[in-house]
């Protein structure tokens, strides 16, 4: 493997971890302050794929596109959480995940039916279509370091919003002991709407920014879902800077594992065995990450919650 | 994790006693390839040879779910197991069912085992998650099974045998097998449920600790019926892939499993016929939906939300709630 490999590779593994981060971000909020597990927030990064190219093909502006996409996404969560999703918070974990699976095959199937079930292309934005020269010899798409760059000031966004607002205050109690806090006098409803909203539009945000790179089609969340799921576990439910930590991680160990998993199993087995159990093993891979920070540690690495 | 339905505390005397809806169930079970010979006969007995096939697994997880508060996502991963000992086997030439059957048991009863080990030391959603992590390394292991199809599955070639005797051939004989099958589990399971080993597992999902403090092992308690669940995963398996002649990594995908809860929640957690009820209700709600239309999901993704929001203890709780309106006087049968 070549060094330029590895630091394309590297910013791959990068790329998808703020994605996951975007995603992850709001779901652990969601899953930590109120204990509802939302298996639709892998559909809202989709629809905010498909809204924004809808907007596009009317507007042919990126940026109005993924304003209105994110406005758009952010109506339909709360519609969501207005209609379904409020009635579920007081629930068992088992009848959440049977709800909002409900809504993820009805959602799956709607934009088949609204915008048909062939993949649609975002196309990339003209001053960032081109590619940049890091160093001597690797060109790598600025749209990606645009990704890179976004999530990475979501997240500092979000930790001053957490950190040191009085809402983000509320959050950080709220993930730790949500009971005391309604005790206390705080409108938890309308803390969980925000939340809600916020994580919506996080999702929306991921979706629109990815679309140009990826296809956009029905079902792009739920593979999304199950590592965001990943990163939120391992990171610890409800933790912020577990979320961000693990989602970087995960990208990382995800793409450089797919990249040279093949290479460095022919340092140890024959090149045959080697091409058939690499991409078994790089797939596995954060999945038996997961499974070792469980078992030594089974709240995840920066457990938030109180209780 | 709270619970969804209360579980009334059975005494040995009542343990014997026979309850009248799952005997209904398995008499019109025992009676749909009669029913089937006066319409589309192989059509009917595939369609509930199916039902039952995952009826078996469905109910092995309400077996942890529902009794021992062991909410399993990768449920799915012991039926791909029990499926693949079929596949892998029949590829070499081996159909005999002395040999596969007990494979497909076992190897999907070692997995338990070894996953379990992991998995129970994690409590509520992180058993979710991990017992779903499980599930997907499995998944991923049978798609880069290269030399047995890798993502695109592979053929079962010929049922099992018995002997050489095809036992599986015919299809109105293998009905009656899987409903011989689903019958023994379902009675396997009830009877664990009522033993004094189902005592302590259910009190751990009441307050583990407290059952620890009373002189329990408790993990040793849940990786034993943890074990139990999976063997039977495998013997749906097993069927299944005699059934589809067919076998897939599509088998043990998260989605699978998913769907496994909700037949599960659909007939009523914590009943074991309830599972049954439930894989039946979802299946042949699949297919009556899909007859209608192609977008039949954007019927049943509501009516899924409409059942947890409204139709609280699945459709038996349904029935339940119903009898209770209907013979307001009479107590519990």
């Amino acid at each position: 493997m070549s060094t330029s490999l590895l630091i394309v590779q590297i910013l791959n593994g990068l790329q998808l971890g703020v994605l996951l981060f975007l995603i992850a971000a709001g779901l652990t909020l969601v899953f930590g302050v109120m204990d509802f597990i939302n298996l639709a927030h892998g559909v809202q990064y989709m629809l905010g794929a498909y809204l924004a190219v809808m907007f596009y093909a009317l507007t042919g502006n990126f940026l109005i596109a993924l304003v209105l996409a994110l406005a758009a996404a952010l109506v339909f969560g709360l519609l969501l959480e207005f209609t379904v999703f409020r009635h579920l918070y007081d629930r068992d974990h088992l009848e959440q995940v049977i709800a909002t699976f409900g809504i993820i095959l009805f959602l799956n199937q709607g934009v088949k039916v609204v915008w048909g079930a062939a993949p649609l292309n975002l196309p990339i934005p003209e001053i960032f279509s081109g590619t940049v020269v890091l160093m001597q010899g690797i060109l790598y798409p600025v749209w990606r370091l645009v990704i890179i760059g976004s999530g990475l000031a979501v997240g500092l966004i979000l930790y001053i919003l957490v950190s040191h607002t009085r809402v983000g205050m509320l959050v950080r109690a709220g993930a730790t002991n949500a009971r005391i806090v309604s005790a206390l006098g705080v409108d938890i409803r309308r803390l969980f709407m925000i939340v809600f909203g916020f994580g919506t539009m996080l999702a929306a945000f991921a979706g629109v920014m990815i679309a140009p790179i990826l296809s956009v089609e029905p079902g792009m969340g739920d593979s999304v879902l199950i590592l965001a799921f990943v990163v939120i576990v391992i990171g610890g439910i409800g933790s912020m800077r577990g979320a961000f930590i693990a989602a970087l991680l995960i990208g990382l160990v995800d793409t450089l594992g797919r990249s040279f998993a093949i290479d460095i199993l022919r340092l140890v087995m024959p090149p045959s065995p080697a091409r058939t159990v690499g991409p078994a093993i790089a797939s596995m891979l954060i999945y038996v990450l997961m499974a070792l920070v469980l078992y030594f540690r089974p709240a995840g690495l920066f457990p938030a919650r109180g209780r | 994790m709270t619970t969804l339905v209360h579980t009334p505390a059975r005494t040995g005397l009542s343990a014997i006693r026979v309850e009248a809806v799952p005997v209904l169930i398995f008499l019109v079970l025992a009676l749909v390839p009669i029913a089937a010979a006066f319409g589309p006969e192989t059509y009917w007995l595939g369609l509930f040879t199916r039902v039952m096939v995952f009826a078996i697994a469905a109910l092995a997880l309400d077996f942890i779910c529902g009794y021992g508060g062991l909410v399993s996502f990768g449920h799915a991963a012991f039926v791909g197991i029990g499926a693949y000992a079929v596949g892998i086997l029949g590829a070499h030439g081996v159909t005999d069912l002395l040999i596969s059957l007990p494979v497909a048991l076992g190897v999907s009863a070692l997995f338990a085992f070894l996953t379990g080990t992991v998995c129970l030391r994690t409590k509520s959603v992180y058993f979710i998650m991990i017992t779903l992590a499980f599930g997907q390394m499995i998944y991923f292991v049978a798609g880069s099974l290269a030399p047995y199809g890798g993502d695109d599955g592979l053929t079962v070639r010929a049922r099992s045998t018995l002997l050489g005797l095809p036992l599986f051939a015919n299809d109105r004989v293998f009905y009656y097998i899987v409903l011989g099958s689903l019958l023994g589990s379902y009675m396997l399971c009830r009877a664990f449920v009522v033993s004094r080993f189902g005592r302590v597992f259910r009190g751990a999902r009441e307050n583990a600790t407290r059952i620890a403090t009373i002189g329990y092992d408790v993990f040793r308690y849940q990786r034993i019926a943890y074990v139990i669940a999976g063997a039977i995963g495998g013997l749906s398996g097993f069927l299944l892939a005699n059934a589809t002649e067919f076998v897939s990594p599509a088998y043990m995908s998260w989605q699978r499993s998913g769907e496994l809860i909700i037949m599960v929640l659909f007939g009523g957690i914590g009943t074991l016929h309830g599972a049954i009820v439930g894989a039946a209700a979802y299946l042949l709600l699949e297919d009556t939906l899909a007859g209608v239309t192609e977008h039949w999901k954007l019927i049943f993704g509501p009516m899924l939300v409409l059942i947890v929001l409204f139709a609280r203890g699945g459709l038996l709780g349904l029935g339940e709630s119903l009898r209770r309106k209907l013979f307001p006087g009479r107590s519990d049968p």
